[in-house]
């Protein structure tokens, strides 16, 4: 098989590998402060058993995102340089979030304040809206189509990223994240804040539907192929089975189908793309698969390196999802171990 | 300003400051896992009490590390897109199998880390931190391969139908001398960083303790900081050593494979035999030679470093202005504007980069001698001056790094693809054929000014939480929590959480 056709697989692969894995936690993100409940000193535990659900996790999931990066860097380089320099704000406004979210994560147990908790919090959410819906924004111009120039440069200007289609996408995968999200507070956690987000869950399959099918039908009536049509189809049934089986209290199920609903968007929007890696607005000037790609050398030897590695981060990921299985309870919630932010303040050097 | 002079202002901000983090990530992962490793060997409590307290400020360091580097890898494609063009076919693939082969390990292994103390078994916790520091090393060895192809592009043919670089020999690639001379230079400077970075504050923590002359006080100092300052200052001893080696190789490489960054380190005009090394130099700022008087020299020194020779023929440097007519006969006198083309780094830049780079290095030394001192034949010191010493040359290694990519990345200049003397000439990019060209002036001060800002304010809170939780000192009560020496019970607390 041709190794460039590969690689769009593989690339696709890894996205969907970030989409599914950063999704859930760009969703717990964005549940901050939408699922906990009660007084302050209740609320501030609900929202670090949300920190801690992800705590260990969410760094591996982020780097699911860098390998996609550089894989297309070195599969695609005209498809990184295009897209990356064409997308230019959007990517700012995501690595921004991405920072302050990360560290936000990081350093919130780190000081012992409420104040400092708030901020932190934040960051958190900001840092997770702001991508859950850019990333549904790129996509779907991808989808749609951007206006390229004859040397596949991206010439359409940052408000052109903002049509009605792609603006429906974001919606698309916010609603998914915060669903799948959801539906991982639900599995992860215990008391009530699993029951609330159960609830939640229930409501937010409900309006995906609405959103993400109207997405899809619109994805594929304008810009798509027949066989997508079947994508769709599975999109269609994983999002009515996460209802059921939310609603049933099969939360292991109805995470899994969350997932198989990302999955089946991702292959929607890749089976639309192909075969063009940056298809231009109209069809004019498309970047295809063929002219986007490495040489048959540089592809080889990363075929060698992407089969052998990337099961291996399968297993070892998989493990740490293993290990930190068990679900989390206010109660499991150790007090605060952070400085005081008076001793913060302190000095003595 | 153009977008050109932005891009590259943009490039430096970003890839200084991430620098700042990583250094002390690779060097300080190894000691946090050295540490580990003599507890569950010795079952000695001051070993778990050190990795907890390091662990800490390995932590709130690298967490910085990890989302500023994701910029790095973003920035090529949105600022420099016309360079990921030309060289994305060799170079993409390094950076592709860091995050593969490195990425994943250290952040994965990380979090079982953080969290794991009372998930998984002793030795399992302790393969965890293992795994990190050999992945954050690993990491330094793609992202040097990369750096060190543009330094000096082996590897790879010209492609004179696309007009781009294409990869032909990976190995090539993987073991361009460039880099294996780079690789063990930034890893010793880095375990340079954290040998300073633990010798530093366990010494200021010794000396603090010991001047209280409280008995429990004065043991702990003995018994806790103490054999970190060993173990720092030993680590520094040997760092040093590498170093300075490694140095001395990239030198001699330098010479041949760049010798306009060896010239302009050196602020040589024209070449000459027996070439002094200028300690200090005055210059005008127009990058001019005219202006250019060196004060104080060390005879036949800069030949050495570039040739090994300080004397006779062999010991001929080539000047800026040699490489100038050099270049200009090679590579065009003019680019596509009809502007005549500098040959020559920035000489202010190249020169004292190169000099602070050294200078500050030997702050670690300087620490490293008064720390064997004062604790030789056992004692624990109670010296002001240690620990004086001791916090002031914890910043000194890292400036030395700064100083060090300044050096070599403002030397390339004006290539961001140097030409190899000795390779095909079609694979060199000029840095001003490497930026976007649909991203406007706009776009990146836009980007440059929000990068700046944030930055700002992390490295102020960075400071802040590395500050007060180095004079926390180690925790006063620790306990061993691993399950199989607190049972495995799921209705207990985390041990720890965020």
């Amino acid at each position: 098989m041709d190794l460039a056709l590969v690689w769009f697989f593989i690339i696709a692969i890894l996205w969907t590998g970030y989409l599914v894995l950063e999704g859930f936690d760009f969703g717990v993100g964005m549940l901050m402060s939408l699922l906990p409940r009660g007084d302050a000193a209740h609320r501030e535990k609900e929202r670090r058993v949300l920190v801690n659900s992800i705590g260990p996790l969410w760094d591996g999931n982020e780097v699911w995102l860098i390998t996609a990066g550089g894989a297309t860097f070195a599969a695609f380089p005209e498809w990184y340089a295009t897209l990356f320099s064409g997308f230019y704000l959007p990517l700012l406004l995501i690595l921004v979030a991405l920072i302050v979210r990360g560290v936000a994560f990081e350093y919130r147990g780190k000081i012992a304040d409420a104040v400092w908790a708030r901020r932190c919090d934040i960051a958190i959410q900001v840092g997770s809206w702001v991508p859950a819906v850019l990333w549904g924004v790129a996509f779907a111009n991808l989808v749609r189509g951007v206006q390229l120039d004859e040397a596949h440069q991206y010439v359409g200007g940052f408000w052109a990223l903002l049509n009605p289609f792609a603006l429906l996408g974001g919606a698309t995968t916010l609603v998914l994240f915060l669903l799948h999200g959801a539906v991982f507070v639900a599995l992860k956690t215990d008391g009530e804040i699993r029951g609330r987000a159960r609830r939640f869950a229930g409501v937010l399959s409900l309006v995906a539907v609405l959103v993400a099918g109207g997405w899809a039908l619109w994805a594929q009536l304008a810009f798509s192929v027949t066989w997508t049509w079947a994508v769709v189809v599975v999109a269609a049934l994983g999002l009515v089975g996460v209802a059921l089986t939310n609603r049933a209290g099969r939360e292991g199920w109805a995470f899994g189908l969350s997932a198989v609903t990302i999955v089946a968007a991702v292959v929607l929007i890749f089976g639309s793309m192909y075969p063009d890696v940056m298809p231009g607005l109209d069809g004019g000037n498309s970047l295809t698969i063929a002219e986007a790609s490495s040489t048959p050398y540089t592809l080889t030897i990363m075929t060698w390196v992407a089969v052998f590695l990337t099961p291996l981060v399968i297993l070892y990921q998989g493990w740490t999802y293993w290990v930190f299985r068990r679900r989390l309870t206010v109660d499991h919630i150790p007090a605060p171990a952070g400085l005081t932010w008076k001793k913060i303040k302190e000095s003595a050097f | 300003m153009e977008a050109l002079d932005l891009a590259r202002w943009q490039f430096g901000i970003t890839t200084v400051y991430h620098f700042i983090f990583v250094p002390l990530t690779i060097g300080l992962a190894p000691l946090v896992a050295i540490m580990q490793t003599a507890w569950v060997r010795t079952g000695n409590e001051r070993w778990l009490r050190l990795t907890k307290f390091f662990g800490k400020l390995f932590l709130i360091n690298f967490a910085l590390g990890v989302v500023t580097g994701i910029v790095q890898e973003f920035q090529f494609g949105m600022n420099w897109s016309e360079y990921s063009r030309f060289v994305g076919d060799v170079f993409g693939a390094p950076l592709a199998m860091e995050a593969l082969a490195a990425f994943f390990v250290e952040s994965v292994f990380l979090g079982v880390w953080i969290f794991g103390w009372d998930r998984v078994n002793k030795k399992v916790h302790l393969a965890c931190i293992w795994a990190v520091a050999v992945a954050v090393n690993l990491s330094a060895f793609f992202i040097l391969a990369a750096n060190s192809w543009m330094q000096h592009p082996v590897g790879a043919r010209y492609n004179p139908e696309t007009g781009r670089a294409e990869m032909e020999n990976i190995w090539a690639i993987l073991g361009n001398n460039t880099l294996w001379a780079a690789f063990p230079h930034a890893v010793a400077a880095a375990f340079l960083t954290a040998g300073t970075f633990v010798a530093g504050i366990a010494a200021w923590w010794m000396v603090r303790l010991a001047r209280t002359k409280q008995p429990e006080s004065v043991e702990l100092a003995r018994n806790v900081y103490r054999p970190a300052v060993i173990l720092g200052t030993v680590v520094m001893l040997v760092a040093g050593v590498g170093v300075a080696l490694s140095g001395d190789v990239q030198g001699k490489l330098m010479f041949e494979q760049q010798p306009g960054k060896m010239a302009s380190a050196e602020a040589l005009c024209d070449g000459e035999e027996a070439a002094n090394f200028s300690i200090l130099t005055i210059g005008d700022l127009s990058n001019s030679c005219e202006g250019v008087r060196h004060v104080l020299e060390v005879p036949g020194l800069a030949s050495y470093l570039g040739t090994g020779h300080f004397s006779g023929p062999d010991s001929f440097l080539p000047g800026v202005n040699d490489v100038q007519e050099q270049y200009s006969e090679k590579f065009g006198a003019t680019d596509e504007a009809g502007n005549e083309i500098s040959y020559t780094p920035n000489l202010a830049v190249t020169y004292w980069s190169f000099r602070l780079m050294i200078g500050f290095a030997a702050g670690s030394a300087l620490l490293a001698l008064a720390a064997l001192w004062f604790t030789r034949g056992g004692r624990v010191s109670d010296n002001k001056w240690l620990a004086r010493i001791g916090i002031a040359a914890i910043p000194t290694p890292f400036l030395a790094s700064s100083f060090g990519w300044i050096f070599t990345e403002m030397g390339r200049q004006p290539w961001v693809v140097a030409p190899n003397p000795t390779g095909i000439d079609q694979i060199r990019l000029l840095t001003m054929n490497g930026v976007s060209e649909v991203v406007s002036p706009g776009m990146v001060l836009t980007s440059m000014i929000v990068f700046t800002l944030l930055y700002g304010v992390l490295a102020f809170v960075w400071y802040r939480l590395m500050h007060r939780y180095a004079i926390e000192g180690v925790p006063r009560t620790v306990r061993d929590e691993s399950p199989e020496a607190a049972g495995d019970d799921s209705d207990r607390p985390l041990s720890f959480a965020y």
